[in-house]
């Protein structure tokens, strides 16, 4: 039995209208909503009050809007690096482990520690900075070396590192750095926080609880960055040419493996940073958990904002406000099902970008 | 810690990544990579406990299960073969959304009992002296089913018609349509068998092998283990199997590590400093990692391996494969 | 026209085809018709809608509208099997065989037997009287792979005929089998047309055509311009203005020229292809400034791996000098500094970037240095006036220097890569199949500049499946078999059936 119509798709020879890519990515956001709605719906729940209470929970004040940007901070920093990644056809999905590792090396200076504790702050804070992006790029090496040599899938690898980096943590917190049998370092010294709005509430009432940091700056200038990196340097260039043809960047003269693992160091660096300015700026120690699944949130991130490093950062905040409201609704994996079906509409809905799609009627007879 | 407990425990757990290894085989050899195997697993786990919970009857967990894993693949089938998106970012999103929607589905049900899959000795074979008591007696049934499926498997892709259209769709789908052979339809087919065979998988880990439901720990990254397998093993079943037995030992060995224990006059580090327990919870991830370095690596020195049309689309009319 | 008995007389009739694909009519009211047991040559240049027209023939296409007769009875196919079950079989141009299956298992494929297990013995002796039957000798448990082109063109054919087909399309045939194996194909399609099969011959090389077909169609932009005329009596000239639509200028102006220095010194180089088999054996030759060296040879015969090692986009033995520099088993950048130009065989694949704008696409070699390239930075101001330069000054075709490069067509984009790889002033230029696919009219430009290069001093290295250009363009020929370089001689001295010769390895000068 056939239907009267059929789907038929044409590939597109024009342009693409200049809104359609935005209007996809809003579309795939609301249609995601709808479906856990109905997906909660029918396991007896009331979607209207969840979704509701999520809304408050994000938006309702300014300091639930400030947790928010907290949220929202690692994640604009993983989102650029998976960006620069993707545009390389590198599917870095070991953020989650990159962002271990720099919060792991960046809590060094503080644990071992590298610089005695009264130290200047900004020598401290700098050198864990840079200790973080040496960890994650650490991190991100391999997996670009690996794929750069020996042709391994970079997916597989770096997820597995997502666990090895998680093992590796707890090694020293239970163990070697922890605070009295705890699974947590002691609290840092105050000279290794991230200055923030609540530390001005001295003289600025209005400030008071705020927690929010200096790292969304770094968040903000590496978007800058990249984005300068991608519209306007030989480098950008490189990188965009690889990700169309890398048989044709070849043929270009361009080293393809050193790019591999050069931009998987530099992504992997991002995230290494994001766990830097997590421990110094919201948790303050080095502990378990300290990610809520950023490294794979940040994926979608880089999705939903077309690899765009300006878009990135207003995705970030949608994504801030699902974790942040996630925290607090049931059922609890309600926020990482609606992100994944965003994701999923997201990538479905790029058929509407290459395709046009008509509905024909089927012709049963040639006139 | 024995060598015999140790290879019975093999056996048992390495039938899961079996399953969704196997499944994942026959849907990459029809040219659909779908590296959302994790998701499909534990969507399948979750369905089949909280159907065994709920008609406390095992078998339709099973097949709550099957279906819950099958199901999920139809949207990357989907999404991969009509919409003609990237195989790689569609199973990551599916990954992510079976894992959600199990987390959600699933809600409350940590703790609970579900009906479980009965464990039988095979008839005849279980009285083998040594071989019968290790390999054929008091196994979960999806143990043996294991067994049955790697030779099955082999023998449907290499031996059997059916097989000989999978491959072709595979390796050159532009020859398969001309000749009459539906390659969008074998794609679905067997995406959804590769789906049917991960939902298996995550049925194998909550109602037989390892019962329960602990949320996204129910699976722990198995699914990727076996994606990893299927590299590792060239596209073909008895090395998974192989494969898939090593990293059961290797999940019991580790455990049993963990135990007072001295050797060659040495006391076990791992029993008097308890921390170093989280170097060996990694080395199943370091070995895969190992693993992929030398399937990828071989693969690409002896010019053998993946099919050729794994991940690309197939428009009809299209020049390339 | 219409009494019966004519009728019975054709086994193909096709009325009024329409086909348009998104911005071509590449099926504009087309008629064509076969009678039983002739040879049809169907004939056109690159484009003309041949291939889309046996396709609809063939089922893989469905026309938008028009008839297709089949014995005399209306018939639409909804796919290539339906075609196949009505009798009518294609052999494309690009072979559709699964590389990692046997012969057998290529046959059988797709049929309703046998029913579940292969029992391949049984088939292989199945076939092997069918090989007998039509002189179509392979082996039948061999992987296809294993096989040579002209081999596995055979195969393509014992698909067919295991069918029962009775009509076979066979699409542009000789385009890639040597003289010896073309003569070869030409006695097969004689001796399967007195077993009463009937044969639709697609080709754009004349001489074919006049040896083997009875009639012949000619297609030209989508149009027939010439409908089942029969091929005794017509000249060469006469074909190809029903080709082209005006005369056709059979030789290029081409200055005699002493070359000058050695520019390119290959030393035994040997390289293996993608399978890790050996591709180039021990291969030495030389060019000098202002000289071009053409290489013949069928397809696969270790051309493609040679250009790759000569440009550095594949590991090899043996020494590349480039005026006195070392190049072997660098980087593809180390050839660019010494001045050499690549115009790779494949043009979407290799050689442009399909998303990335023109700009982009004529920046790629010279996008480090001034004044495309200050410091770290781009700057795409002096990009796009390079790139708007070289668009007006080889008149590519496009809307604008931003529009991306897979929305030009064939002959443009070659336009664009020569100009990007021209403007870098090349001392040498290796070019793969540069007018591969291409309309007569970009075939000339294209070998005009060539030639333009040749004057200025440049050593090229020519590779084509094109005797004819080769021909017309060299100053010398060598031909490569199995990888091997098996003679070279000067062009005024060669001839057709000396390379011919050397083209299937049954002669060898040695220098």
């Amino acid at each position: 039995m056939k239907l009267p119509f059929r789907v038929q798709l044409t590939r597109r020879t024009e342009e693409i209208p200049k809104w359609l890519p935005l209007a996809t990515s809003v579309g795939a956001v609301v249609a995601a909503f709808i479906i856990s709605g109905i997906v909660l719906l029918s396991i007896g729940g009331d979607p209207l009050r969840v979704f509701g209470f999520f809304f408050r929970a994000s938006f309702g004040s300014w300091g639930a809007f400030s947790d928010i940007i907290v949220k929202a901070t690692p994640l604009i920093l993983i989102g650029l690096g998976c960006s620069l990644a993707f545009r390389m056809n590198m599917i870095n999905i070991g953020a989650e482990g990159q962002f271990y590792m720099g919060a792991f090396f960046a809590s060094l200076v503080v644990l071992v520690p590298l610089v005695p504790m009264d130290s200047p702050r900004v020598l401290v804070l700098s050198l864990m900075g840079v200790m973080g992006i040496l960890g994650g790029a650490v991190y991100g090496f391999i997996p670009g070396f690996l794929k750069a040599k020996f042709n391994v899938n970079e997916v597989i690898t770096t997820l597995m590192l997502n666990y090895v980096a998680v093992f590796w943590n707890n090694y020293w917190i239970f163990g070697k750095y922890s605070d009295a049998g705890f699974q947590m370092t002691p609290t840092f010294e105050k000279v290794a926080w991230l200055p923030r709005l609540a530390d001005l509430a001295k003289q600025y009432p209005v400030f008071s609880g705020i927690t929010l940091h200096l790292g969304v700056v770094f968040g903000l200038v590496a978007a800058v960055i990249i984005w300068l990196i991608l519209k306007y340097s030989r480098w950008g260039y490189e990188i965009n040419l690889i990700g169309d043809n890398p048989k044709a960047a070849e043929y270009a003269g361009i080293n393809i493996a050193r790019n591999m693992i050069l931009v998987m160091m530099v992504s992997g660096a991002l995230a290494g940073l994001a766990g830097m300015s997590e421990i110094t700026g919201v948790v303050h120690r080095l502990q378990e958990r300290i990610s809520t699944n950023y490294g794979f949130s940040g994926v979608i991130v880089a999705w939903l904002a077309k690899l765009n490093p300006f878009v990135v950062i207003l995705v970030s905040i949608l994504f801030g406000a699902l974790i942040v409201a996630g925290r607090e609704i049931q059922p609890s994996g309600l926020s990482f099902m609606i992100q994944g079906t965003i994701l999923f509409l997201v990538i479905s809905s790029d058929v509407l970008l290459r395709y046009r799609i008509s509905i024909v009627k089927r012709q049963e007879e040639i006139a | 810690m024995s060598f015999e407990v140790i290879l019975r425990a093999g056996l048992a757990t390495g039938t899961i990544l079996i399953f969704a290894s196997l499944g994942e085989i026959l849907a990459e050899r029809s040219g659909v990579m779908n590296l959302g195997v994790e998701g499909m697993m534990l969507i399948g786990a979750m369905a089949a406990f909280k159907v065994a919970f709920t008609t406390q009857n095992a078998w339709l967990g099973l097949l709550a299960g099957i279906l819950a894993g099958g199901i999920l693949s139809l949207a990357h089938g989907v999404v991969t073969i009509h919409f003609q998106a990237d195989q790689t970012v569609s199973g990551l999103s599916l990954t992510f959304l079976g894992t959600g929607l199990a987390l959600v589905l699933g809600e409350g049900l940590t703790g609970k009992n579900a009906a479980i899959l009965p464990k039988l000795d095979i008839p005849l074979l279980s009285s083998i002296p040594w071989f019968g008591r290790i390999f054929f007696s008091d196994f979960n049934i999806l143990v043996y089913l294991g067994y049955i499926l790697v030779p099955l498997t082999w023998f449907y892709i290499h031996k059997t018609r059916p097989g000989m259209h999978l491959k072709a769709v595979g390796e050159k789908p532009s020859a398969a349509d001309t000749l009459g052979i539906n390659v969008y339809r074998l794609r679905y087919i067997y995406t959804f068998i590769g789906g049917c065979m991960a939902g298996l998988a995550g049925a194998a880990i909550s109602i037989a092998i390892s019962p329960g439901w602990y949320s996204s720990l129910t699976t722990s990254g198995q699914g990727w283990i076996a994606i990893a397998l299927v590299i590792f093993a060239h596209w073909n079943p008895f090395p998974v199997a192989l494969g898939g037995y090593f990293f059961g030992m290797l999940r019991r060995f580790t455990l049993d590590l963990q135990g007072p224990m001295t050797f060659l006059g040495m006391r076990n580090p791992f029993f008097y400093d308890h921390n170093l327990v989280f170097f060996l919870q990694m080395t199943p991830f370091i070995l895969t990692i190992i693993a992929l370095v030398w399937g990828s690596s071989t693969a690409r020195r002896k010019r053998r391996g993946a099919p050729a049309a794994l991940g690309v689309p197939y428009i009809r009319g299209e020049r390339g494969l | 026209m219409s009494s019966i008995g004519q009728e019975n007389n054709f086994s193909v009739e096709m009325e009024d085809i329409v086909l348009r694909f998104p911005g071509v009519l590449a099926n504009d009211h087309v008629n064509f018709t076969l009678k039983r047991g002739e040879i049809h040559a169907l004939l056109g240049e690159n484009g003309a809608g041949k291939s889309t027209l046996m396709n609809v023939l063939s089922g893989l296409y469905r026309p938008e509208s028009g008839t297709i007769k089949i014995n005399g009875k209306t018939i639409i196919f909804n796919s290539p099997k339906d075609a196949i079950a009505s009798g009518i079989g294609m052999v494309h141009q690009h072979f559709m065989l699964v590389p990692t299956l046997t012969v057998t298992e290529n046959i059988l494929l797709g049929l309703d037997e046998p029913k579940f297990i292969m029992n391949l013995p049984k088939y292989n002796s199945k076939i092997g009287e069918l090989q007998e039957k039509y002189g179509l000798k392979v082996d039948p448990t061999a992987k296809i792979w294993q096989l040579s082109v002209g081999e596995q063109q055979r195969v393509e054919i014992l698909k067919m005929l295991y069918r029962g087909v009775d009509i076979l399309i066979l699409d542009e045939p000789t385009a890639v089998l040597a003289p010896q194996e073309i003569e070869d194909l030409m006695e097969t399609m004689s001796a399967l047309v007195a077993q009463g099969k009937s044969i639709i011959f697609i080709s754009h090389k004349l001489n074919e055509v006049q040896q083997v077909a009875d009639r012949l169609t000619v297609l030209r932009k989508g149009k027939v311009t010439a409908e089942g005329i029969p091929v005794e009596g017509l000249t060469r000239t006469q074909l190809a203005e029903l080709m082209v639509g005006r005369e056709v200028i059979f030789r290029i102006e081409k200055h005699h020229k002493e070359p000058g220095e050695v520019v390119l010194k290959v030393s035994n180089l040997s390289a293996e292809n993608s399978r890790g088999l050996p591709a180039v054996k021990d291969v030495s030759f030389t060019i000098r400034e202002g000289e071009i060296l053409g290489i013949a040879g069928v397809a696969g015969n270790g051309q493609s791996e040679l250009v790759e090692a000569i440009t550095g986009l594949r590991p090899c033995t043996g020494s590349i000098c480039i005026n006195g520099q070392e190049v072997a088993n660098q980087s593809p950048r180390a050839g660019m500094k010494c001045g050499m130009a690549h115009i790779p065989e494949d043009r979407t694949g290799v050689g442009t970037a399909p998303n990335i704008s023109i700009t982009g696409n004529a920046i790629m070699k010279n996008y480090r240095q001034e004044p495309i390239s200050n410091g770290w930075r781009i700057n795409y101001p002096a990009a796009d006036e390079h790139a708007s330069g070289l668009k007006d000054l080889y008149d590519i075709q496009a809307p604008s220097v931003n529009t991306q490069a897979r929305k030009l067509s064939g002959g443009n984009l070659q336009k664009l890569i020569l100009a990007r790889e021209i403007s870098c002033d090349p001392k040498l230029i290796v070019a793969m199949q540069p007018t591969r696919g291409l309309d007569v009219g970009a075939i000339e430009s294209i070998q005009n500049l060539l030639l333009e290069q040749r004057s200025n001093g440049a050593a090229i290295l020519l590779l084509s499946e094109e005797l004819e250009e080769l021909f017309e363009l060299s100053d010398r020929i060598a031909v490569i078999y199995e990888g091997e370089l098996v003679g070279q001689l000067d062009a005024d001295q060669a001839d057709l059936n000396t390379v011919g010769m050397m083209m299937t390895g049954s002669l060898r000068s040695d220098e």
